[in-house]
C-alpha cells in the first residue's frame, strides 16, 4: 500500500491519517458532537417545515406540489390582511364621503384620521411632483397656498385628484392654451408686446408703449381664458396673471416661452390607483395644506 | 533541411495548439471588426484581434528563445504564471476597490460624483464593473494563481499542459478586459454577475475548459497517491462554475455581428436560473474556491496538520450538495412559486453546519500554534478571514428565513452581508495567501515588512467594521421604515424619507471602503519591496524545485 | 468510533485516489438540486398564472427595455412587488409571474436603492419622467438617482429592431410576421409620427386579449426622430399596466402557489 502508516501528533495526541502533501498532514479528529447535533437539528427542522408548508414539486408528467398541512399561501395571506385594513378604512371612507369639508374639519377625530391617510398617500405619490408638503415645483403647482388653478373647494380638489388634468382620459380636466408662437398664431413682435402686457398685469414696471399695443391683442386672444382683467378662469384652469404666483415663473423669458408654446402640464388620474376613501382623504389633506376653500 | 530546422525548433505541441486557437481568434476578430453592426462589438472585435496578434507574437518570440531556456521542464515547478497571477490579483483588486469607493461616494454625494453627460460614469454601469472586478478579476485571479501553485505542490508535479496555463491566464485577463470595457460602453445582458455579452461568455467557456483541463491533468499525473482536500474544493469550484456559467448564459445573439443577445429564458424561469447561478457563484466561486485556499495556506503557514480529515470529507460533500439548492432564497415572496422558496429556505438552513465545518477545520488547525496569531500578522489575517466566513455563513441562513428576508431583502442589509463575506472572508483570505505566495515564489525568508502587514491588518479591519456596521444600521432601518405604520394604520414614511435617512450610513460606508483600499495599497508596496529583493533570497529556498519533486512511493 | 473512522478512510479513498471518479461524483452531487428545483418550473402548469392582458412589448417599448438594461436601472430598481401588506399599499397589486413572461431576461432586481417600478406605468406624466431622468434632484431634492441627460440628445438606434424581435420569437415571444415586418414603422408611429397606428393597436390588443395598453404619443415632447428618451419613457409608462386584474382570481387554487 502507498499510505504511510499513521503516526500520533505529539501536540494533541491525536493520530494522523498517514497522508502528507507538501508537508501538510491531517489529524483524524472526530466530527464535533455539537456540530453533528446542530446539523441533524436543521435537517429535522426542514422536514417538519416541508410537512407544514408548500414544498415538493410533482414529478414530470404530473401536476402540482405538496401544499403542506398548513396550506399556507402568501397571496391568500396578503389578501386577508389588506382587505381587513380596507374594511377598517371603508368605515372611515363612508364617513368622509357623507360629510362636507367644513363638517369633516370640525370633527377632530375624523379629520385627524383623514389627514393621516392623506399625508401617507401624498408622500409617495404626489410629493414627487408637488414637492414635500405641497411646496410645489416649477410646472407643478404649489398646493400649500391659496391660489388655485382649478378650484380649491374640497370637491374641486377631489375631482382633480380623481381624474387628473390633460391626461387623455375623457373625465380629466382639460383645456389647452394654444401655442401662439410655435403654431404661428401671433407674430414675434406681438408676442414681445404681450410679454410686457403680462408683466404689467402683475403690477411690475413694463414698457408702456408695448403694453398699449398689446391690450387689444390680449382681449382678443387671451381674455377668453385668462379673463378680461387677467384674473384667470378656473373652469379652464387658466392661471391668474395678476398675482405674484407663477406656475412656471414670472420673468420675461419664461413668460415669452409660455406664450410661444405653453407646456400644458399633465397630472395623472388616481381613481384606478386609490380607493374612494384614500382619494377623499387626499383631498382633505391637500385642502388643509394651505388655502382650501 | 526543413525537417532538420523543424526538429531543432522543437515545436512544443501545447504552444502549437495555443497558436492555432489564437489564429482562430485572430480570424474571428477580423471578421467581427469588418462586419460589426455596433460600436461595442467593433471595439471588442478589435480587442480580440489585437490580443490574439500579441499572443501569437509572444509565442513566436518565446519560441525563438526556446532553444536556450529549457521550457516546461518537468523537474521544475511552473512559477511564472503564479507570479503573473499575484500581480493581476493585486492590480484588479485595487481597481475593483476603487470603483467600489467611487460608487459608494456617488450614493453619498450625488451632486459631486455624477456627470449627466457622461453615460459611462453612471452608477448603473459602474456597479457591475465593481462587482465583476472584485469577484471575477480580483477573486478569479487569486483562485487561478493559488490553484496553480497549490495543485503543483500537493501533487508534487509540474503544472500539466505547458503553454495552456499561460493561455488560461492571459485568456482570462482578456475576458476581464472585454467585460469591463463592455460595462462602461453599456454592453450588458443585464443579469447580475453574468452581465458580459454572448461572445465574452463563449470566450470564457473556452478559457474555463482549458483551466479545467490543465488542473485535472496535473492531478492526473500527481506523484501522491491521494488527492489533497484543497484540490477537491478547487475541482468542485472549477467544474460547477462551468456548469452554472453555461446554463445561465444560454442566449440567442440577435446578430452574429452585433453585441446584443436575448436570454432564452424569461420571467420566472429566468429568475430562478439566474439565482441558481448567482447563489452558487457565491457557493463555488467565493466559497469553495477560497476554502481551497484556506486548506492550503493555513496549515502551511502555521505548520500544523489539518484538524480533522473526517470533517473535511463530511463538510465537503454536504456543502456542495446543499449549496445548489439554496438559490431561491434570493426570490422569497416573489412570483416564484412558494414551494421553491421553501426548498431554498430549508436548504439554506441546512447549509449552516456544512459551512461552519470549514470554519472549524480552519480555526482548529491552529491548535498548538495559537501564539502565531501574535507573532505572524499574516496568520492573523488568515484566521480573521475564517472568522468572517463563519459570521457571513451564520448571517446567510438567518437571512434565508422567509420572515427575516421579508425585512432584509432589497435593503442595505444584503449589502452588509455581501461585504462581510467579500471584504472579511474573500478579501482577507486572499491577502493572507498573497503575502505567503509572494514570499514563497520569490523565495524570500520573510516579507519586506511585518509591521506594514500589521498596519494593513488593522486599517482594513477597521474599514470592514465601519462598512458592515453602517450597512446593518441602514439596512435594518430602511427595512423597518418601509413597513412602518403610523397610529392610524397608514404607511408612516415615504420612500425618499428612507433615502435621506441613510445618508450618514453612506458616509461611514465610504470611509470604511476607503480604509480597505488604503490597506490594499500598503500591501502592494510591501509585496513589491519583497519581490524586488529588498529582502535577501533565502538560501534554503534558492535551490530549484526539483529535489522536492519525487516519485510517488 | 474506530470502526467509523475506518469506514470513512476506507471508502473515501475511492474519490481521493481517482480524479475522474471525484470529478463525476462532484458533477452528480451538484446537478441534483438544480434539476429538482428548475425543471418543474417548465412543466408545472401553475407556474404562470392565467390572466388576460399580458402582451409582448411593442418595438418602441422593447427598445426602451434595452436602454433600461444598458443603463443598469435594475441595479437600483426592482420590478417585483411582494405580497406583503406594506408593499401592496405602497406600490400596488403584487406582481404576477405572468407579468414578466416576455422579459428576456427577467427584471425583478435584487436591491431597492430606488422605489419599485413594477407599476410605475401611468403614475407620472411623460414630461415628469423626462425631467426626472435628465435631473432627478430638480424634482426630488433628496434623490440619489443618477442623471441621464444624454438620453434626450441621442437618437434611438432601431435599425436592428426587426432582428431583435425575430430573435425573441425564437425564444418564445409570440410576435407575428406582421408585427415584425411593420416594426420600424411601429417605432415611428408609436412615438407620435404620422403613421398608421391602428394595425399596431389591434395586433397587440389581440395577443393581450385587451385593448388600450398601447400608448401612442410623442413621449419626450420633442417631435421628429424618436430619441432614446422616447423609448425609455414608453417602456416605463407600460410597466404594470397590462394585466386586467378583474380577470385575476386570487383565491383560485392554481394561483395559490
Ligand atoms: C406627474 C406629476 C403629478 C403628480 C404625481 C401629481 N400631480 Fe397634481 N398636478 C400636476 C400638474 C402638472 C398640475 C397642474 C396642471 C395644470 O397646469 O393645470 C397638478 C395640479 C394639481 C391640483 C390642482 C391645483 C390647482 O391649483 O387647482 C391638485 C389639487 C393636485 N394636483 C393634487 C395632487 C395630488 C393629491 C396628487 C397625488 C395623489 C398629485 N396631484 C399628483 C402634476 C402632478
Ligand atoms: C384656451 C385657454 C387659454 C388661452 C386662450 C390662453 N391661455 Fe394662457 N394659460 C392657459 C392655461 C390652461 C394655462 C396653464 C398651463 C399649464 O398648466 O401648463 C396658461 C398659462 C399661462 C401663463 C403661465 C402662468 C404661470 O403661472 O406660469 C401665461 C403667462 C399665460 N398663460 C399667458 C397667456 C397669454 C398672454 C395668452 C394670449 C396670447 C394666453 N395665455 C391665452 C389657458 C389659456
Ligand atoms: C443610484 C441608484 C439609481 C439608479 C441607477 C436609477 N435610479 Fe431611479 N430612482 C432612484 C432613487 C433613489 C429614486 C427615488 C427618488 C426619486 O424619485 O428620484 C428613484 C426614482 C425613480 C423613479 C420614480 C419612481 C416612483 O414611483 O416615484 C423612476 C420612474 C426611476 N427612478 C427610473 C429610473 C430609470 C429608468 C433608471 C435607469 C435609466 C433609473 N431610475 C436608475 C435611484 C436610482
Ligand atoms: C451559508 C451560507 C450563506 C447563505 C445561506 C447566504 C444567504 C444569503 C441570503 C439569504 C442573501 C440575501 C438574498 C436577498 O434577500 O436578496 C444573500 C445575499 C448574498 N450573499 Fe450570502 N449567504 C451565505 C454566505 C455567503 C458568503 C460566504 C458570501 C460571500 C463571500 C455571500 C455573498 C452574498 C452575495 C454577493 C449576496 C448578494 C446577492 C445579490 O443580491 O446581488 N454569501 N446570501
Ligand atoms: C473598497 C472596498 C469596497 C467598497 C467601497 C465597495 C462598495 C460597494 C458598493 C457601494 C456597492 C453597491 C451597493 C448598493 O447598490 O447599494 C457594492 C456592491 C457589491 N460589492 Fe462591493 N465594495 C468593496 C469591495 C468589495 C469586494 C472586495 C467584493 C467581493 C469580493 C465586493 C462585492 C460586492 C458585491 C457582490 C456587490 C453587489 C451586492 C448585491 O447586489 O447585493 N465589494 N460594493
Ligand atoms: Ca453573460
Ligand atoms: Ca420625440
Ligand atoms: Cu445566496
Amino acid at each position: 500500500m502507498t499510505d504511510r502508516s499513521p503516526e500520533v501528533d505529539p501536540h494533541s495526541g491525536v493520530e494522523t491519517t498517514g497522508h502528507e502533501w507538501d508537508g501538510i498532514k491531517e489529524l483524524n479528529n472526530p466530527l464535533p458532537r455539537w456540530w453533528r447535533f446542530i446539523f441533524w437539528g436543521t435537517v429535522v427542522f426542514s422536514i417538519v417545515y416541508w410537512v407544514l408548508m408548500p414544498a415538493w414539486p410533482a414529478l414530470p408528467g404530473m401536476q402540482g406540489h405538496t401544499r403542506g398541512v398548513w396550506e399556507q399561501s402568501d397571496r391568500v395571506d396578503v389578501a386577508t390582511t389588506v382587505s381587513a385594513a380596507r374594511a377598517e378604512r371603508s368605515a372611515l371612507g363612508s364617513q368622509l364621503m357623507a360629510r362636507d369639508a367644513a363638517d369633516i374639519l370640525k370633527d377632530h377625530e375624523l379629520s385627524q384620521l383623514a389627514l393621516s391617510l392623506g399625508e401617507s398617500a401624498f408622500g409617495d405619490n404626489c410629493a414627487t411632483c408637488h414637492g414635500a408638503g405641497g411646496r410645489g415645483a416649477k410646472g407643478y403647482p404649489q398646493l400649500a397656498d391659496d391660489v388655485w388653478l382649478w378650484g380649491g373647494s374640497l370637491s374641486d380638489i377631489e375631482y382633480t385628484i380623481r381624474n387628473g388634468i390633460r391626461n387623455g382620459a375623457a373625465e380629466a380636466r382639460f383645456s389647452e392654451m394654444p401655442a401662439f408662437g410655435r403654431d404661428g398664431f401671433l407674430p414675434q413682435d406681438q408676442i414681445s408686446d404681450l410679454v410686457e402686457y403680462v408683466t404689467a398685469l402683475s403690477r411690475r414696471s413694463a414698457d408702456p408703449a408695448a403694453v398699449a399695443r398689446a391690450a387689444p391683442v390680449f382681449q382678443q386672444q387671451c381674455s377668453s381664458c385668462h379673463g378680461v382683467t387677467g384674473l384667470g378662469d378656473r373652469t379652464k384652469g387658466a392661471p391668474n396673471l395678476t398675482d405674484a404666483d407663477w406656475l412656471y415663473g414670472g420673468d420675461r423669458a419664461t413668460i415669452r416661452r409660455t406664450i410661444f408654446g405653453p407646456r400644458n402640464g399633465v397630472m395623472p388620474a388616481w381613481s384606478s390607483r386609490f380607493d374612494d376613501a384614500t382619494i377623499r382623504a387626499l383631498a382633505v389633506y391637500v385642502h388643509s395644506l394651505g388655502g382650501g376653500e | 533541411m526543413a525537417a532538420e530546422s523543424l526538429r531543432t525548433a522543437r515545436l512544443d505541441p501545447s504552444s502549437a495548439a495555443v497558436g492555432i486557437v489564437l489564429l482562430v481568434v485572430l480570424v474571428l476578430g477580423f471578421a467581427g471588426a469588418a462586419n460589426a453592426t455596433d460600436v461595442g462589438f467593433a471595439a471588442h472585435s478589435w480587442m480580440f484581434l489585437i490580443a490574439a496578434a500579441a499572443g501569437l507574437a509572444a509565442l513566436l518570440g518565446w519560441h525563438e528563445a526556446g532553444d536556450k531556456t529549457p521550457t516546461f521542464d518537468k523537474a521544475f515547478y511552473e512559477e511564472g504564471v503564479v507570479k503573473a497571477g499575484i500581480v493581476a490579483t493585486m492590480f484588479w483588486g485595487v481597481a475593483g476597490f476603487l470603483v467600489g469607493l467611487i460608487i459608494a461616494l456617488q450614493l453619498t454625494w450625488p451632486n459631486i460624483f455624477y456627470f449627466p453627460e457622461l453615460p459611462w460614469t453612471n452608477f448603473g454601469r459602474l456597479r457591475p464593473l465593481h462587482t465583476s472586478a472584485v469577484i471575477f478579476a480580483f477573486g478569479g485571479n487569486a483562485l487561478i494563481a493559488t490553484s496553480f501553485y497549490v495543485v503543483q505542490r500537493t501533487c508534487r508535479t509540474r503544472l500539466a499542459g505547458g503553454m495552456w496555463a499561460w493561455f488560461v491566464f492571459w485568456g482570462y485577463q482578456l475576458f476581464i478586459a472585454v467585460a469591463a470595457t463592455g460595462y462602461l460602453m453599456g454592453v450588458t445582458q443585464g443579469k447580475e454577475y453574468a452581465e458580459p455579452e454572448w461572445y465574452a461568455d463563449l470566450w470564457l467557456t473556452v478559457v474555463w475548459v482549458a483551466y479545467l483541463a490543465v488542473f485535472l491533468a496535473t492531478i492526473l499525473r500527481r506523484k501522491e497517491p491521494h488527492i489533497y482536500v484543497a484540490n477537491w474544493f478547487y475541482l468542485a469550484f472549477i467544474v460547477t462554475i462551468a456548469m452554472l456559467h453555461i446554463v445561465n448564459n444560454i442566449s440567442l445573439p440577435a446578430s452574429l455581428a452585433g453585441g446584443k443577445s436575448y436570454s432564452v429564458f424569461s420571467g420566472v424561469q429566468s429568475a430562478l436560473i439566474q439565482w441558481w447561478y448567482g447563489h452558487n457563484a457565491v457557493g463555488f466561486f467565493l466559497t469553495a474556491g477560497f476554502l481551497a485556499m484556506m486548506y492550503y495556506f493555513i496549515p502551511k503557514r502555521v505548520e500544523r496538520p489539518v484538524w480533522s480529515y473526517r470533517l473535511s470529507i463530511v463538510h465537503f460533500w454536504s456543502l456542495i450538495f446543499i449549496y445548489i439548492w439554496a438559490g431561491p432564497h434570493h426570490l422569497h415572496y416573489t412570483a416564484l412559486p412558494q414551494w421553491a422558496q421553501t426548498l431554498g429556505m430549508t436548504f439554506s438552513i441546512m447549509l449552516w453546519m456544512p459551512s461552519w465545518g470549514g470554519m472549524i477545520n480552519g480555526l482548529m488547525t491552529l491548535s498548538g500554534a495559537w501564539d502565531k496569531l501574535r507573532t505572524d500578522p499574516v496568520v492573523r489575517m488568515l484566521v480573521v478571514s475564517v472568522a468572517f466566513y463563519g459570521m457571513a455563513t451564520f448571517e446567510g441562513p438567518l437571512m434565508s428565513v422567509r420572515e427575516v428576508n421579508a425585512l432584509s431583502h432589497y435593503t442595505d442589509w444584503g449589502i452588509g452581508h455581501v461585504h462581510s463575506g467579500a471584504l472579511g472572508w474573500v478579501g482577507f483570505v486572499t491577502f493572507g495567501s498573497m503575502y505567503c505566495l509572494t514570499q514563497w515564489v520569490w523565495k524570500r525568508p520573510k516579507l519586506y515588512s511585518n509591521s506594514l502587514v500589521e498596519w494593513h491588518f488593522w486599517i482594513a479591519t477597521l474599514g470592514i467594521v465601519l462598512y458592515i456596521a453602517s450597512m446593518w444600521v441602514s439596512g435594518i432601518m430602511e427595512g423597518l421604515m418601509w413597513r412602518a405604520y403610523n397610529d392610524f394604520g397608514f404607511l408612516e414614511y415615504s420612500f425618499v424619507e428612507t433615502v435621506s435617512a441613510k445618508h450618514i450610513s453612506y458616509i461611514i460606508r465610504a470611509l470604511g471602503g476607503g480604509l480597505f483600499l488604503l490597506g490594499a495599497l500598503i500591501m502592494i508596496y510591501n509585496l513589491v519591496r519583497t519581490a524586488r529583493g529588498d529582502v535577501p533570497v533565502e538560501d534554503r529556498n534558492r535551490a530549484p524545485a526539483a529535489p522536492t519533486l519525487q516519485h510517488a512511493e | 468510533m474506530a470502526a467509523k473512522q475506518g469506514w470513512l478512510l476506507r471508502n473515501h479513498k475511492f474519490f481521493e485516489r481517482h480524479s475522474y471518479i471525484l470529478l463525476v461524483g462532484i458533477l452528480i452531487t451538484v446537478a441534483i438540486g438544480g434539476l429538482i428545483e428548475i425543471a418543474p418550473l417548465f412543466y408545472l402548469k401553475n407556474t404562470i398564472e392565467k390572466v388576460e392582458g399580458v402582451r409582448p412589448y411593442t418595438p418602441l417599448e422593447l427598445a426602451g427595455q434595452n436602454i433600461y438594461l444598458r443603463e443598469g436601472c435594475y441595479v437600483c430598481h426592482s420590478q417585483m412587488i411582494r405580497p406583503l401588506r406594506d408593499e401592496v399599499e405602497r406600490y400596488g397589486h403584487y406582481s404576477l409571474a405572468a407579468e414578466s413572461m416576455y422579459d428576456h431576461p427577467f427584471q425583478w432586481g435584487s436591491k431597492r436603492t430606488g422605489p419599485d417600478l413594477a407599476r410605475v406605468g401611468g403614475k407620472y406624466s411623460d414630461e415628469w419622467h423626462k425631467q426626472h431622468l435628465v435631473d432627478p434632484r430638480s424634482l426630488v431634492p433628496e434623490s440619489i438617482m443618477p442623471p441621464y441627460a444624454f438620453l434626450s440628445s441621442q437618437p434611438l438606434d432601431f435599425a436592428g429592431i426587426r432582428r431583435d424581435m425575430s430573435t425573441l420569437r425564437v425564444a418564445g415571444v409570440p410576435y407575428t410576421d406582421a408585427m415584425i415586418d411593420r416594426a420600424t414603422d411601429d417605432v415611428l408611429a408609436q412615438a407620435g409620427g404620422e403613421y398608421d397606428v391602428e394595425a399596431m393597436k389591434s395586433d397587440y390588443g389581440a395577443i393581450a386579449g385587451r385593448d388600450g395598453t398601447v400608448l401612442i404619443r410623442d413621449f419626450d415632447g420633442a417631435p421628429g426622430e424618436p430619441s432614446e428618451m422616447d423609448a425609455l419613457i414608453a417602456y416605463l409608462q407600460v410597466l404594470g399596466t397590462m394585466v386586467d386584474f378583474s380577470t385575476y382570481e386570487a383565491e383560485d387554487l392554481s394561483n395559490k402557489r
